[in-house]
């Protein structure tokens, strides 16, 4: 049988190995980084590894409704297209960072747009 | 919305409401300190119902299977049977003042002999409860217990903080208090003894890192151990004879003293504790740091360190606030006071 998108990339020690990464990219993006002001960091740390687990292709308990509701507060201080293809574009760059042949990280990426219209309220 | 059932009487929970803050509202006095899911003095059985997770997942796994949980963090989702724990859960063990010091102008040391051992990591907190009222607080241990030290905590003194001022000023050695603990992992992790230590401390923050250093150096550890201490003025630190002693004493200790709001005097450093050590170490790539002090401080670091290249799982923090009507940190007024 064919390995999983998530399998190929490694599994949960790759989602580890990836968020310290990922996260350090998003709070050093001025375009994005406002958004991470005075949040918790490990609190933080546990949800980038939620959402790096969904683009692996992995077990999650992924749901638009949470994704609105937990989205909502930052949609209404202007979070937008341009900000969700930031964080797709830094989650291209770790992966890249972590020599994941293009083909996967493409695959990681459409599962991430997957989630835009929920993330952005739409 | 769900309903919270406590000796008997049903208690509607308001959405958004805690257990805690439910059953405070309908008159029911629960146990609290850091009402932040960290000190666990709050803690709860779940006769029936399920718990939140949040709630849960800083217990150990025998207090979860057991559906103990926090009151200050759950939100519940169903209805709840709640009752308080019995005393075995969390013992309380009585503690005799053997010592009480003076510092510097606002912090004592206090010696405490526990009357049945209590084992405890350097660093880790413990609560302290005074008798008459139950009012809790939690202080960090600076004593190594392997060498059967008594128990070492450093109080500096907040106006209008009740425990603070009490012990400062109405404890003296022969009383007996009591204490109920550890709890917390800012403390020395053994394994990888080469590594670099970074250590971070404002005002009395210094007490957990005290004990974590010389936990470190008791350990063998071989990496460099870098010890910032932080405050505004030179009267605010204290330990420094001892802490260049060990320095002269350890090839792998350094010690540097930072003052950030007034000149400073020769073998001091000018600057924030934390600002002069992030410009002195650079890269932060597979360093261990630890920090403790005002909260502030602790959650800018954090962030700056792991920008720096520390791996999140590497820095460890004292979960505090520092409370009491002066140090407002938070929308909480009655949080925590410690370190």
């Amino acid at each position: 049988m064919d390995k999983t998108l998530y399998e190929k990339l490694g599994g949960e020690k790759a989602v580890d190995a990836a968020v310290d990464i990922f996260y350090r990219k998003v709070l050093n993006d001025d375009r994005i980084n406002k958004f991470f002001d005075g949040v918790d960091m490990d609190k933080q740390a546990a949800k980038q590894k939620a959402f790096l687990t969904l683009a692996f292709g992995g077990p999650n308990n992924y749901s638009g409704k949470d994704m609105r509701k937990g989205h909502a507060a930052l949609v209404s201080k202007g979070l937008n297209d341009t900000h969700f293809d930031a964080v797709v574009e830094n989650l291209g760059a770790t992966l890249k960072e972590l020599n994941v042949p293009d083909e996967l990280i493409a695959q990681a990426a459409k599962i991430a747009e997957s989630t835009r219209n929920d993330v952005l309220g739409r | 919305m769900s309903i919270i059932t406590f000796q008997g009487v049903n208690h509607q929970c308001r959405s958004n409401e805690t257990v805690m803050e439910c059953l405070e509202r309908h008159g029911v006095s629960v146990p609290s300190s850091c009402r932040s899911g960290i000190c666990q003095t709050c803690l709860m059985r779940a006769v029936s119902g399920q718990p939140s997770r949040d709630s849960q997942k800083e217990l150990k796994s025998s207090l979860q299977k057991r559906n103990y949980f926090l009151s200050c963090v759950c939100k519940p989702t169903s209805d709840l049977t709640v009752a308080v724990p019995n005393s075995e859960v969390l013992p309380r063990v009585p503690v005799t003042v053997i010592q009480k010091q003076e510092m510097n102008s606002n912090v004592i040391r206090l010696r405490l002999r526990p009357e049945q051992p209590l084992e405890y990591r350097a660093g880790q907190f413990i609560n302290l409860y005074r008798h008459d009222d139950n009012l809790v607080r939690s202080y960090s241990a600076a004593s190594l217990p392997q060498y059967n030290e008594p128990i070492e905590i450093h109080v500096r003194h907040l106006e209008n903080g009740k425990m603070s001022t009490w012990l400062h000023q109405r404890v003296f050695p022969g009383d007996r208090l009591t204490i109920e603990g550890p709890h917390g992992d800012c403390f020395y992790h053994r394994g990888s003894s080469d590594q670099p230590l970074l250590l971070i401390g404002t005002g009395c923050g210094l007490a957990p890192l005290y004990g974590i250093v010389r936990d470190a150096l008791d350990h063998g550890h071989s990496g460099p151990i870098c010890l910032f201490h932080g405050s505004s003025t030179h009267d605010g630190l204290y330990l420094i004879d001892e802490l260049r002693h060990l320095a002269e004493h350890y090839a792998n200790f350094f010690y540097t003293p930072c003052i950030s709001s007034e000149p400073v005097r020769k073998g001091f450093a000018a600057g924030r504790a934390e600002q002069v050590a992030l410009d002195t170490m650079k890269s932060l790539k597979g360093v261990r740091l630890y920090l403790c002090g005002h909260p502030d401080m602790v959650r800018e670091t954090k962030r700056k360190a792991f920008l720096a290249g520390a791996s999140l799982k590497e820095i460890f923090a004292d979960p505090f606030v520092i409370n009491s009507g002066v140090i407002s940190t938070s929308n909480k007024e009655h949080k925590v006071i410690a370190v």
